[in-house]
């Protein structure tokens, strides 16, 4: 590493996640590099689920017969069976799958609306603004889990076919989300639109679309992937909330980990811990892994927030002075942070 | 007697994102009882760093070698406990913020008696005789009421005499004050520098005092210690520091610092440049402001506030006003209603025969192009995500003179060696440029269109006077060889000096004075016109001291 890094190595550095982790220093490291082991295993389950359960999701019997209900774990079924005779571990499985869709289309719908009516809100104030903020504060003052319930009833009509259900319960997580990326989004635009450039942008005669979408946008949203972070577990809580209470999404269209916690409850009184631990254990799991993710990065934007190793006494000093230098005519020379790393 | 300090090869290193920084490099420094050291540096020269690693005020990231005595006891390594009991006992701090240093939700009276209550028992009857005791010896008037005000009821001025009082509660050997004046107007700086005089006279303490300005050092120090990147490059007493400078860089800061009287010279040869050029005397004026009233909207029940009351001036082609005055007065306001950033409400103002009261974007697009603005802060005034290429080229691009920022490249390329700066820079982001020069890059966008007029908002203000004084050089060319008409806004009487033809003084959003340079300077005849005058320190100590009668003279007459 002390020789000149590749040009591969380079780039390599200045990903975004892989950047974060080497600036990450003692506990900010070992959180971000837990969550992002969880989250992969999370996604890497998702993705292979076809390959890596040993039934299917709606699976109720082999060529041996049923799996008959209540199986202990162990032999054919290691992590037992359900009150209803699906496999465990199958159902734990194939319900990654269904959270990780559910998380991608409840993320994009909300982001887009939200950003846009956001940035619109944020820099043309006045009674848009107004009207749009009651709105906003109207949705917080309802109970999410219940909306999500309205909104999963209306959409989906009592049916649940597999993507009706993941829409069901995307877009009701949708209806609450949008307030919240309208809100950061809004925080941000007022914020910046008293910067000095908004204002020279301003004086130099662009048109209010050019400074909204060319200056303020790419500014204000460099919050979104830390809120996308927090709310991709909210939202997994939610769905696990709505397949909890019973509108989530039925067993034969598609696994669902909240779906099964619902039916365990019956289970745990009886002593049959098998089929609530494990789909419970998959939502902690994940929601502890985007939520580790998150707010790991959202302390290493913040500058005030980062811990840095302590400066090393015997270790070469890489600057004298500051991050510039000024030079006796009164030149300065910059350095710049990045690149005076080796 | 011994030294009230003593610091002996003082290393301080930080850790940071970039690799371990050497803030300060082997520094030793003393300061005998009751004497006044200035530290003086530029930003990053490590000023504040020494002085705040005598009250073991760094932050964790920082390592310090090295030895601080205070009184005796060593500071390096003392334990959080030892340090609270050294810091309002032995030394003191007075911040450079006084309305970020003080708590707006306690009374001043309660503030003050923290620092009691934190060294030995005191009764609430005590801790309150106590506080007004020192407010009213700090200067505050009525101390018995006032000492039940929150901070937001006391002037800027006012509350750092609180901070100071708080500093002096314990009555510390050591008071080290970091740029205590730098967030004040000139004519409070006088006062609070007067009150620290004091502070040293009656109360006996020594003082390091951090500062970047001459004219301070000057009026304050006994000594005079100069700092260049972490390392002591001078220290003497001040009068000699003053006369006859050894090491080059403090020969250079004191040539930076702009002086009164320098810009007369440069303006008569100005007016009669342009008289050659075809005594173009009965072109109409530039901008024409005629009794021009802006107010700001009040809070739901209460007057509007009126920021600039009544005004009139004008600007002709090619010509220099220089807009002075303290914070408040409103200049940046009647700056900012040139660019049409703000609403006149009142009055009438006309910029490039473009009326501006009632004024519609869609119609005033078009002669945006003809104006340029240069902002006060450097750090905020591009678009972090964009180059500064990219940033120069929006109005050509805005205007319709370029496609897209490859197109106006080579435009670009011109405006900014135009603005002495390399073509690569036009590569790099806003902040990997350094303050001066991100300050000429915005100097290259006001001018990408060649507009008739530029208003230039405290443009140096933020800047170190080295990088000051090479920034108003390049403004002073620039305006000979493009000779636009320009507007220069600044609280610096001196810096306007240096570049206006014409200078109105600005107050409590009235204009009290407006001529020629030499004449409002020379021989200013609105009282507060020679306040301000009387006000500004000059950076020789001698002569300083007689301004000093002379300003207690003037304000005795009030």
């Amino acid at each position: 590493m002390t020789t000149t890094p590749s040009r591969f190595m380079t780039v390599w550095r200045k990903l975004p996640i892989v950047r974060q982790v080497r600036q990450a220093v003692g506990l900010q490291r070992g959180m971000l590099v837990a969550g992002l082991i969880l989250t992969g295993i999370f996604l890497l389950t998702a993705l292979f689920a076809p390959l890596l359960a040993p039934y299917g999701f709606s699976q109720l019997r082999d060529d041996d017969g049923p799996f008959g209900a209540q199986v202990p774990p162990g032999g054919a079924h290691i992590l037992g069976t359900t009150v209803g005779g699906y496999d465990v571990l199958s159902r734990v499985i194939w319900g990654s799958r269904t959270a990780v869709l559910v998380i991608v289309v409840a993320v994009a719908l909300s982001i887009f609306a939200g950003v846009l009516l956001g940035l619109v809100s944020g820099y043309l104030g006045s009674w848009i603004d107004r009207v749009l903020v009651v709105i906003s504060d109207a949705v917080y003052a309802f109970p999410t889990l219940l909306l999500a319930i309205v909104a999963a009833i209306a959409i989906s009509g009592g049916q649940s076919s597999f993507w009706g259900g993941v829409f069901a319960a995307a877009v009701s997580i949708t209806v609450v989300y949008i307030p919240q990326y309208f809100r950061v989004i809004r925080a941000e635009t007022v914020r910046i639109k008293s910067e000095a450039y908004v204002e020279s942008a301003k004086v130099i005669g662009s048109s209010t679309p050019r400074i909204m979408f060319r200056h303020v946008f790419r500014n204000a949203t460099r919050t979104l992937p830390l809120i996308f972070t927090l709310n991709s577990s909210e939202a997994i809580l939610t769905l696990a909330g709505l397949g909890f209470l019973g509108f989530g999404i039925e067993p034969s269209a598609a696994a669902e980990w909240g779906y099964d916690l619902n039916k365990s409850i019956s289970d745990v009184t009886s002593g049959i811990w098998w089929t609530s631990l494990f789909p419970g254990l998959a939502i902690v799991l994940v929601v502890l892994g985007i939520t580790l993710v998150g707010e790991s990065l959202n302390d290493l934007a913040d500058p005030r927030l980062r811990t840095r190793r302590r400066a090393d006494q015997s270790a070469p000093v890489v600057e004298t002075a500051a991050l510039r230098t000024v030079d006796l005519e009164g030149n300065e020379t910059p350095i710049d942070p990045l690149e005076a790393r080796s | 007697m011994s030294n009230t300090v003593e610091i002996s090869n003082l290393e301080v290193t930080f850790a940071t994102d970039g690799g371990d920084v050497k803030a300060v490099d082997d520094v030793s420094l003393t300061v005998a009882p009751g004497e006044v050291l200035a530290i003086v540096g530029e930003s990053g020269s490590g000023k504040s760093v020494t002085a705040k690693s005598v009250l073991g005020l760094l932050p964790e990231t920082a390592v310090s070698r090295g030895a601080i005595m205070l009184n005796g006891r060593e500071v390096i390594g003392m334990s959080g406990k030892r340090l609270r009991e050294l810091r309002g006992v032995d030394v003191a701090m007075v911040f450079q913020e006084p309305s970020l240093a003080l708590n707006p939700v306690f009374t001043v009276g309660w503030q003050i008696a923290e620092g009691l209550r934190a060294h030995g028992k005191v009764s609430k009857r005590q801790a309150r005789v106590k506080a007004i005791d020192i407010l009213r010896r700090v200067g505050i008037p009525e101390p018995e009421k006032r000492v039940d005000y929150y901070p937001h009821q006391f002037s800027g001025g006012q509350k750092q005499r609180v901070v100071i009082a708080m500093a002096l509660v314990l009555e510390p050997e050591l008071i080290v004050a970091d740029e205590p004046t730098t967030a004040l107007d000139v004519t409070v700086q006088a006062e609070i520098l007067d009150l620290l005089r004091r502070c040293r006279d009656e109360f006996g303490a020594a003082i390091i005092l951090i500062t970047h300005n001459m004219g301070i050092v000057a009026d304050l120090s006994d000594r005079v210690a100069v700092m260049y990147q972490g390392k002591l490059v001078e220290e003497a007493p001040a009068q000699q520091l003053f006369d006859a400078a050894t090491h080059p860089y403090t020969q250079k800061l004191l040539a930076a610092v702009p002086r009164i009287g320098s810009g007369a010279s440069r303006a008569a040869a100005r007016v009669v440049d342009r008289e050659a050029a075809g005594g173009e005397k009965d072109v109409a004026p530039v901008v024409v402001a005629d009794n021009l009233k802006i107010s700001f909207p009040g809070r739901f029940g209460t007057a509007p506030f009126r920021a600039v009351d009544g005004v009139s001036f004008s600007i002709s082609p090619g010509e220099v006003l220089g807009l002075v005055g303290e914070s408040g007065s409103g200049k940046t306001t009647i700056g900012r209603a040139i660019g049409g950033l703000n609403k006149v409400t009142g009055g009438s103002l006309q910029v490039l025969g473009h009326e501006m009261l009632g004024f519609k974007e869609r119609k005033f697009r078009e002669v945006r192009s003809e104006i340029g603005f240069v902002f006060q802060d450097p750090a905020s005034s591009f678009n972090p995500l964009l180059t500064i290429a990219q940033c120069v080229a929006e109005p050509l691009i805005v205007h319709g003179h370029a496609e897209d920022a490859n197109d106006a490249r080579s435009r670009v390329d011109e405006l900014l060696e135009a603005v002495q700066l390399p073509r690569a820079f036009g590569d790099r982001f806003p902040h990997e440029l350094s303050g001066g020069q991100r300050q000429r890059a915005s100097l290259a966008r006001s001018l990408a269109l060649r507009p008739r007029l530029l208003i230039a908002d405290e443009p140096t203000s933020a800047l170190d006077v080295s990088v000051q004084a090479k920034v108003l050089e390049l403004f002073a060319e620039l305006q000979r060889d493009l000779g636009f008409a320009a507007l220069f806004i600044s609280h610096d009487l001196a810096v306007v000096d240096m570049l206006s033809d014409r200078i109105a003084v600005l107050y409590k959003g009235q204009l009290v004075e407006e001529g020629v340079g030499s004449d409002v300077l020379e021989n200013p005849q609105h009282p507060y016109t020679q306040r301000l005058l009387a006000s500004l320190p000059v950076p020789d100590p001698r002569e300083q001291a007689e301004r000093r009668e002379a300003l207690r003279s003037l304000t005795a007459v009030d």
